[in-house]
């Protein structure tokens, strides 16, 4: 989120697309329904009515997997009815920047495609810079190669008619939504925008929040109170582990993972720090030197130093290309290329796309060690459904495992508060923390490495490993700290002296010389300099009045609530919106929520700086050349789709994602024999795949069974009724289920073609209850967004037949 | 006595995350029953002696065309004069208790000798235990109150659609909130307010939400 929880009640228009808040976020929806008590209007545009939807203003629905063209349409609405903040877009956004003369973008495709590779050249997806390195602009946003004129142009196409064809969503509907959220592109109202994984598991899922984003930046949303965009995380500490690093792209704080061919530190960091010749863009992230630097001391502490690059060289290298998400992990262990599995807190046989392929996939590991409170399908494949365990040679370790509330440690919300809890009971009989099961491996590995050495005992052996107490057991506080960081000699910065052994109060100033450490440089600040853990206050002071609550807890960055907050204010450093000042210039200094920087407003020519100083030319993009698949995100069909032509271009599917095309990789859109999309889910009453909460019968008394919801004339199609027993197939797998016939879902109107919807949850599994029945990613197909490769699960084609 | 308690369930504000069925279940120590997916995220069907909260979901088509989706998180209303109460003492005079500082009306193990179908309830409430024949229903979390504790089913609404409190402060609370909604709602209404100390707020037809909604 770039806002938090509680500030969602100070939006005038809440926008609820691609989230079942209600269901999913149960407890956090109160804050959108405390902002309807306050006059705010929520809209929720969804595939499903669902009890989001049953609590909204107004609500339109939309096929799955359209989002763009929906998003698209209000775009051009905004522009040519001229609803968009102009003052904030002139500003703050890239929107009068000059477009290198060679980038296009025809029939769907963007210039630089090479349809060999499936990727693009992105030399012209450039801004053209004076002979000073800095962006030629046109501030009447008039020029037709600036980025305002070019975006108008590019969604010019997406015109009511065409979008409404595309997502079967009435015109006269895509007319109240526009309008109804349009209205906060006024600098006293504000806009906030709510996503989930409705938005993310797509082929497209980056491109569809990015859509998002420029209408926030179009409307002058971004940066303010209720305002935002603002990703609802599904699990209570997600955030916290994207910020260390889950995902194979990236190091802790979102710094890239390094890559084979950059060989010295001296290659990692050119690669990765941008240039600004600007003087007015503040371009943060010149500092990457010094948070990289900092990680590498936190890991290999005296190991680390200026004659071996700080231990850049222990660090494990990507090759270039290779991509370790998991739908190519699960390709790879398929194709006998992995021996063993370390699963913790996953039950991967149940939530990962086409099970008919994962499952099978377990079966060539010679090993998995499976470290979760319960025993679940993964830890169990071996005996499931069409198994037999006389012939599969995996050894499967069940390590029993603390729960979340048995563990003292932090939590990161969606909103980015880290808050520090305690354990709020002893777990039961062997069950440990996780942590120190991962000290009790690494410190085995250690000692194996150093009598045995092996091939490149390096990396293992001079890892600072000291994170326990004097009992030896993993003290959560020493990992803390270590994350938060060291000054590790005396530094003096600005005539102030930090001692060796204090905490670092502030990533401002870590060091890259290998006179400081942090684990996680956003972490930096948790802990104050006299290392008092600011992740356990609970004070509930709220100076500005607008919910922020400083003193509780802490938030990254450097427990900034609102980030990008300094895009609330004009170029003298007023509010836009009076009634909701998040910061203000007064009297030569900043007030009110952490400033995003210390530098004066803007009209202070010499000193002032752009506000988002995350982007090295200081202003956000509405012409975003970061990603694969195109700088201003354009519609594509999913790979299952129902459609033959998208109207919009010749180009059907996003051109840049991965195919797979395994045995089981099997594909069907299109075809008459799955002729309904599918979209997947979860449920209020179960977590996930269920692994948890099927195991307590409150829970699997209020939601026994696996269900698919079908429309009343889908069920008169096939002469369902409601309750009876069903098969659901796709090109990968079919499931018994039992249909629930309801008037909550109903077919779209696509130009005159006629689409059926279904859905279902992934919230079941064979293990447990007996008769509950199996995971609907049976039917899932292995195909992942083009930039993340986060799986389709939300769009796909099946087809359901009585039995 | 004094006026008591009361429970104001706002339905507007609900969005049948049923947290109060499950916490319900969770302070006195009812199982989890077997149930079936039989077409509806409704379940249990209905109330048991091991179910004495029950969400009710009800869908249907607006005049626009558009669906609807009403909750109605079903309870003992708690009735001012509750019809079950005298026709119970008609068997057993003590197998009811009315809680004087409170106005719960609670049933105790006495009432295993009461002729079931005998027990009147315009809101079809209490039920019976097939094997011990004792009624169960809602107890308004009556111990917890004596406790200082507010009743589980609202302690876990994390929205504010259930309220407890002292009666006279729920009736205006009620007032003031039918006022705001029918700004948005015109048919909205408080059900029998006068009569119940469960007081459900409701923005259409009660019968949409549940044939019992408003007493039958």
């Amino acid at each position: 989120m770039t806002n938090h929880w509680i500030d969602l009640q100070h939006s005038d228009c809440l926008l609820i697309q691609g989230s079942n808040c209600a269901e999913n976020h149960p407890i956090a929806f109160k804050w959108v329904m405390k902002a309807k008590e306050r006059g705010a209007k929520l809209i929720h545009v969804d595939p499903r009515f669902t009890r989001t939807s049953a609590k909204a203003d107004f609500y339109a629905p939309i096929r799955s997997g359209t989002d763009i063209a929906f998003l698209g349409g209000m775009i051009k609405y905004i522009i040519e009815n001229e609803k968009y903040f102009k003052e904030y877009v002139v500003n703050y956004t890239n929107a009068p920047f000059m477009v290198n003369d060679k980038f296009d973008f025809n029939d769907g495709l963007f210039s630089g495609y090479d349809p060999g590779t499936r990727k693009y050249d992105k030399a012209t997806w450039t801004i053209k810079k004076d002979d000073k390195g800095i962006a030629e602009k046109d501030p009447t946003l008039q020029n037709p190669r600036c980025v305002f004129q070019l975006l108008k142009k590019h969604y010019s196409r997406y015109d009511m008619d065409t979008v409404s064809k595309i997502t079967g969503t009435p015109v006269k509907d895509l007319q109240t939504v526009y309008e109804m959220y349009s209205a906060t592109g006024v600098p006293d109202k504000a806009g906030t925008m709510m996503y989930a994984l409705g938005q993310t598991q797509h082929t497209s899922g980056v491109q569809n929040i990015r859509t998002m984003c420029m209408i926030q930046l179009l409307l002058g949303n971004m940066g303010i109170c209720g305002g935002g965009i603002n990703a609802m995380r599904g699990e209570p500490n997600v955030q916290g582990s994207t910020d260390f690093a889950i995902l194979s792209d990236i190091l802790p704080g979102y710094l890239a993972a390094p890559r084979a061919s950059l060989p010295t530190l001296d290659d990692y960091l050119k690669k990765n720090t941008p240039k600004s010749s600007d003087p007015r863009s503040a371009n943060w992230l010149q500092n990457y030197p010094k948070y990289t630097v900092s990680l590498l001391k936190a890991w290999y502490g005296d190991k680390a130093n200026k004659d071996n690059d700080f231990g850049y060289s222990l660090v494990p290298k990507l090759d270039d290309g290779q991509n370790c998400t998991i739908l190519n992990m699960i390709d790879n262990m398929y194709e006998k290329k992995i021996k063993g599995l370390i699963v913790i807190a996953q039950n991967p046989a149940c939530s990962l796309p086409n099970a008919n392929k994962v499952r099978p996939a377990f079966t060539n590991l010679d090993w998995m060690v499976h470290v979760n409170i319960f025993d679940n399908e993964t830890s169990s494949f071996w005996k499931g459904p069409g198994m037999d365990p006389k012939k599969i040679k995996t050894e499967v370790f069940l390590l029993p495992a603390a729960a979340s509330v048995e563990k003292q440690g932090s939590q990161t919300n969606s909103g980015r508060w880290v808050q520090w809890k305690y354990e709020a009971a002893k777990a039961p009989g062997d069950c440990i923390y996780t942590g120190d099961i991962v000290i009790r491996l690494v410190s085995k590995l250690k000692e194996l490495y150093k009598k045995e050495t092996g091939a490149f005992p390096d990396p293992i052996i001079n890892l600072t490993w000291d994170y326990t107490d004097d009992k030896g057991r993993f003290d959560p506080v020493k990992v803390a700290k270590t994350i938060n960081g060291y000054f590790l000699e005396d530094v003096t910065i600005a005539d102030k002296t930090y001692k060796k052994g204090e905490c670092i109060p502030s990533f401002a100033m870590l060091q890259a010389d290998g006179k400081t450490s942090s684990g996680c440089w956003i972490s930096c600040g948790s802990f104050a300099q006299d290392g008092t853990n600011l992740m356990a206050r609970r004070k509930k002071d709220d100076p500005t009045g607008l919910g922020l609550y400083p003193q509780w807890s802490w938030a990254w960055p450097v427990n900034r609530r609102i980030i990008y907050n300094r895009a609330s204010v004009d170029l003298n450093g007023k509010p836009y919106n009076p009634k909701r000042p998040l910061l203000a210039w007064v009297d030569g200094k900043w007030v009110g929520d952490v400033p995003d920087g210390p530098w004066p407003p803007m009209s202070d020519l010499e000193k002032g700086k752009y506000p988002f100083i995350m982007k090295p030319d200081g202003v956000s993009s509405l012409f975003g050349p970061g990603l694969g698949d195109g700088p201003f995100p354009e519609h594509y069909e999913p790979l299952e789709g129902p459609m033959e032509k998208n109207p919009l271009s010749s180009q059907l599917k996003n051109p840049v994602m991965k195919i797979f095309s395994g045995p089981c990789d099997l594909f069907a859109g299109c075809d008459p024999k799955y002729p309904f999309v599918m979209t997947t889910y979860s449920s209020t009453e179960h977590w996930c795949s269920g692994a948890m909460t099927r195991w307590q019968s409150w829970l699997t008394e209020a939601q026994p069974q696996v269900y698919v919801e079908v429309s009343e004339e889908l069920a008169q199609l096939r002469g369902i009724k409601n309750g009876d027993k069903v098969k659901v197939e796709s090109a990968r797998g079919s499931l018994p289920c039992v249909a629930m016939v309801t008037t909550r879902l109903r077919p779209f109107n696509c130009g005159g073609q006629t689409i059926h919807l279904v859905g279902m949850t992934y919230n079941y599994g064979w293990l447990f209850p007996e008769d509950s029945g199996d995971s609907c990613n049976f039917l899932t197909p292995t195909a992942g967004d083009a930039n993340t490769m986060t799986p389709e699960y939300k769009a796909f084609m099946v087809n359901v037949v009585k039995i | 006595m004094s006026n008591g308690k009361s429970i104001l369930v706002d339905t507007s504000l609900c969005t049948a995350c049923r947290g109060c069925q499950i916490s319900c279940k969770q302070w006195n120590n009812l199982p989890g029953t077997k149930t079936k997916q039989l077409g509806t995220y409704q379940n249990p069907q209905d109330f048991s002696s091991d179910t004495w909260k029950v969400v009710r979901f009800a869908e249907g088509k607006k005049e626009d065309g558009k669906p609807y989706w009403y909750f109605f998180t079903d309870m003992c209303r708690h009735c001012i004069e509750p019809p079950c109460m005298y026709s119970i003492q008609n068997f057993v005079k003590d197998a009811v208790v009315r809680d004087e500082s409170t106005g719960a009306v609670v049933y105790n193990e006495k009432t295993k000798t009461v002729p079931f179908k005998e027990v009147l309830c315009p809101y079809n409430i209490p039920r019976q235990n097939p094997k011990t024949k004792v009624l169960a229903k809602c107890t308004m979390c009556f111990d917890r109150i004596k406790n200082d504790m507010i009743p589980g089913c609202v302690k876990s609404c994390p929205t504010g659609a259930m309220v407890f409190g002292d009666r006279e402060k729920i009736l205006e609370m009620a007032k003031k909130r039918v006022a705001d909604l029918k700004k948005t709602y015109p048919k909205a209404v408080a059900i029998n307010p006068d009569e119940v100390r469960v007081i459900f707020i409701v923005t259409d037809d009660p019968k949409k939400y549940w044939k019992f909604a408003a007493g039958g």
